[in-house]
Formats: C-alpha cells, sequence, structure tokens
C-alpha cells in the first residue's frame, strides 16, 4: 500500500495516492464500528497523548474513540489543567510528556505549524489534530471519505466551500485535499475573510455566494471563528448572514443531488440556518461518524507495522 | 533467480474431487444445516468456502451463507511485517451467535493465522462451535490447532512454499509447491 509518512503533519505534503490509501483503510476500518464490541486488538500496547491545547469536543472524542477502537493506550491532556497554566513552556510539557515514553502525539494548537515544530525534537510519531490557521488533515480526510461515501468520484465534482476561509485551516486543507483527488474547488466568502491570494493555491475564488452555488455537488459551509478575529471583518453579524448564510432559498441553485457538509460546531442562523442543518440533504453527522473510521485508519496506517526508521 | 517449481501436487480435477469429499463430510457431521455457516479467511479461504457452499446447496439444497474475514488487524506477528500491511474489509452480513461455524483457509501452517481469525470471530459473536476446513495442510504447527476436514495433508520443509492456485483470482486450479529462490 501506498503510504510512507511517519507524521501526518498536513495534506499538502500527501500524494493522492497516499490520500486514498487513507480512505481505502477507513472503509475497513468503518466496519469495526458496527460490530457489538467495537475493538479490535491491533494497536495494544501503543500509546498515544491526545495534546489538546485548544477546545474540541468532537476532535478530541473522535481520536480517544479511534485509538480505543484499536486497542492503544491513550491519555487526554488538556491545557486548562495542566502544568502550562503554570508557565511551563510547549517544548518543556512535550519534552516531559515525551520521557514516559509515548508512541504518538496528537496535537491541536493554535499556533500554525505547532505540530511540525514537535518533530524538530520528538521521537514520537505526531498527528496534527489542528495548527492555528494552517491545516487541520484528518478534517479534510474525513470530508473527503463523506463525498467519496455520497458522490463515489472526485473527477469533476464542484466543492463550494464558504464562510470564513482566512482563519479556517479545515478550508486550507480541503481545499489541497479535493484537489489532489481531482475535484473543482471554489472558495467563497467575503473579501475581508478571503484574500485574492487563495488563487494562487488553485482554487476559484468568489464573493458572490449566489453565484458560486450555481451547480454546486458539495456545499461545505464554515464556521465564523469569532475567537480568532482581533479587529472587524465585516460590520455585523447580520451582514453577514445576509450575503452567506446557506438557506433553503439559496440551496435551490445547487444541484438537485448536493449535499451539505459543515465541520462543526454549527452556529444555527449564522452561516447555516437550522433547517438546512436538518435538511434530509445534510451530511454534517455523517462527517462525525466517519472520524472516527478515517482516525482510526491514521492511526493504523503511522503506528501499524514496523517502525520506519528500524525498517530502514 | 526466479522460484522453482518443485512439483504440482494437485490439479483442477483433483481440487474438485476434494472439494465434492470435505462437502459430503461435512453433510455427515452437520445433522442441522440449518445452523451452518461459512467464514473464508482472505483471500483463497474464500473462493474454497463459496466452493464448498455451492456443493452442499447442490447436493441437499440448504443456502448455506458465507462471510469473509480479513485478519490483518488480528496477526500477532503484526510488529515484525513491513509497514502498512493493507486492511480488507471484514463482511459478515449474517449473525454468526449460537451458529456452527466453519472457518475456511487454503493452506493450515503454523495456524496463527486460525487464531487471529478464531478471536476475529469472538468479537463479532458467540458462535456455537467453530470448526475448520482447509485445502491443504502442511504440518509445522506452532499452536494446538488441528483441521477438522483436510483437502491433503502434505509434507513440506519449513522453506518450501505451497501455493494454492484457484481459477477465481488465478486463472486456473491447481496447487504448487515451490522452492524459494537463493538469497544472494
Amino acid at each position: 500500500m501506498e503510504f510512507h509518512q511517519k507524521h501526518l503533519l498536513g495534506i499538502e505534503q500527501l500524494t493522492d495516492a497516499e490520500i486514498l490509501a487513507v480512505l481505502d483503510t477507513a472503509e475497513s476500518m468503518a466496519e469495526i464500528s458496527t460490530r457489538e464490541v467495537k475493538k479490535v486488538p491491533t494497536l495494544r500496547g501503543k500509546t498515544i497523548l491526545n495534546l489538546f491545547f485548544e477546545a474540541s469536543t468532537r476532535t478530541r472524542s473522535s481520536f480517544e474513540l479511534a485509538a480505543k477502537r484499536l486497542s492503544a493506550d491513550i491519555v487526554n491532556f488538556s491545557q486548562s489543567t495542566s502544568a502550562v497554566t503554570k508557565g511551563e513552556s510547549l517544548r518543556d510539557t512535550i519534552l516531559t510528556l515525551e520521557a514516559m515514553n509515548p508512541d504518538a502525539l496528537v496535537i491541536r494548537h493554535s499556533a500554525s505549524g505547532a505540530a511540525h515544530y514537535l518533530t524538530t525534537f520528538c521521537r514520537s510519531h505526531v498527528i496534527n489534530a489542528g495548527d492555528g490557521q494552517h491545516e487541520h488533515p484528518t478534517q479534510a480526510l474525513l470530508d473527503a471519505f463523506t463525498i467519496r461515501q455520497e458522490k463515489k468520484n472526485f473527477k469533476g465534482l464542484k466543492v463550494v466551500i464558504t464562510g470564513d476561509i482566512l482563519h479556517s485551516r479545515v478550508a486550507r486543507s480541503n481545499m489541497f485535499c479535493l484537489q489532489k483527488l481531482g475535484a473543482q474547488v471554489v472558495l467563497c466568502g467575503p473579501p475581508t475573510l478571503l484574500p485574492d491570494e487563495f488563487r494562487s493555491f488553485g482554487p476559484e475564488v468568489s464573493h458572490d455566494f449566489d453565484l458560486a452555488l450555481e451547480d454546486a455537488d458539495v456545499v461545505m459551509m464554515l464556521r465564523i471563528q469569532l475567537e480568532r478575529m482581533q479587529k472587524s471583518f465585516f460590520p455585523s453579524l447580520r451582514e453577514y448572514r445576509n450575503l452567506y448564510c446557506l438557506t433553503p432559498e439559496r440551496f435551490k441553485r445547487a444541484k438537485k443531488s448536493a449535499i451539505i457538509m459543515h465541520p462543526g460546531p454549527i452556529n444555527r442562523g449564522v452561516e447555516i440556518s437550522a433547517d438546512m442543518a436538518d435538511s434530509a440533504k445534510s451530511v454534517i453527522l455523517k462527517q462525525v461518524e466517519n472520524g472516527v473510521s478515517v482516525r482510526m485508519a491514521v492511526l493504523y496506517l503511522l503506528l501499524g507495522g514496523k517502525d520506519r526508521e528500524a525498517a530502514d | 533467480m526466479a522460484n522453482k517449481i518443485k512439483a504440482r501436487v494437485m490439479d483442477a480435477s483433483k481440487i474438485r474431487r476434494i472439494m465434492y469429499r470435505m462437502a459430503t463430510e461435512i453433510i455427515e457431521r452437520h445433522r442441522d444445516l440449518k445452523t451452518l455457516v461459512i467464514v473464508g479467511i482472505r483471500t483463497r479461504g474464500i473462493y474454497i468456502g463459496k466452493r464448498i457452499a455451492k456443493i452442499i446447496k447442490e447436493m441437499e439444497k440448504v443456502d448455506i451463507p458465507v462471510g469473509v474475514m480479513d485478519i490483518t488487524l488480528y496477526r500477532d506477528d503484526f510488529s515484525e511485517l513491513e509497514p502498512q500491511h493493507t486492511v480488507q474489509k471484514t463482511e459478515i452480513k449474517f449473525s454468526v451467535a449460537k451458529k456452527n461455524v466453519l472457518l475456511v483457509d487454503d493452506v493450515l501452517f503454523t495456524g496463527r493465522t486460525i487464531r487471529a481469525a478464531m478471536d476475529g470471530l469472538f468479537d463479532i459473536g458467540r458462535p456455537k462451535s467453530i470448526q475448520l476446513l482447509v485445502l491443504i495442510d502442511r504440518g509445522h504447527r506452532e499452536l494446538p490447532i488441528r483441521a477438522d476436514y483436510v483437502g491433503k495433508n502434505l509434507p513440506t520443509s519449513r522453506r518450501e512454499i505451497v501455493q494454492v492456485q484457484l481459477k477465481e483470482i488465478d486463472d486456473k486450479d491447481e496447487v504448487l509447491i515451490v522452492e524459494p529462490a537463493e538469497l544472494g
């Protein structure tokens, strides 16, 4: 199989074959979660640290369940209850934890590049669970998995990603991932949250949501990340809603077969109306379900088998 | 240097006769075929299992469900394998609880695959019994495991390879003993 990485830091450095290897493996992992005994012994004896320096419910618990279903031991760490609050540096915190001999570190941090920084001094496999405004690779992989489930194929699909693109690591990872797989990506949002520089990555950039939605196969909405906004990027939430909220009326412009995605957490009535979030076209909860299978696949591909260094 | 074929142990007609004999033995030993289910171990165990089910259907007009087991996630030599041994799907669409499960594999060697398959089965449900059918038993067991139905006992040396080829994926039915090429 085609997967040759020690770490999962981002989608940008993966090949399309490696992305597909993760999706295919996730396909096999999905069956385990439907069993009565939802556990296989594959990663018995491996220890994984879940290091969340930012708030998270779904990603943290998804990684935790994925590790447990593969029989790995997982230890959760959250910033609020740690020595970081006593002034310890990130490097010292990580070195301390690594002295306890974990096999993998799953890290979420508000600084872009945090996961990469860890690989400069850690022995363990490092998995990026979201670093600042940079990447969130497992989210993109589970989104691709969900799209493949619904649409079978990526070639020729029009995927519209709308919202706070500037602050969104999900948008970046998805843009890399879907373009590598052959889909057409359209980014959409107000100019303040979607600088023109994004064009250099390859996608189409649009500031008119209604226009962007024409003939879309996949409509992916992003949350307005007020916590990352140090200044005001739009006059009011109400104006934002008027221009960029996904409503049943707007959704009619997309293809009949179009699906609605959202990485969560949802702000109902801001970027997506409540009836759209709950509609039959929404695969938002499927994304969550698939997240566990995809993360199982990532853990298996990184931790299963011989250590890469030892194998060389 | 390529691998050298040392002997052709079975051809298509021999494999067919052996399948019929084993199917007859299964029917003989199971008073109630309705509780029998077959689980084939990837890859060639699947096709042997399906052929056995087909013969039983021919002879007794009973449909035996056939499932597929992938044992990759249950291997005990996991960390000795090269990275990324491909995981494939386990597809058992019926309940194995209270059923007499017939595990099917092509070659019985160390017994470790069968151990892994049994662990996998117990995670899916609690069978009433598990029996084992193999086309070839080549000896060299490392675990206390034996087959209930054996196509042929084939004494081999450890370094020889027993190659079962089946029409469904290999174009023809035959069993070969192969001598691996000398490593330089």
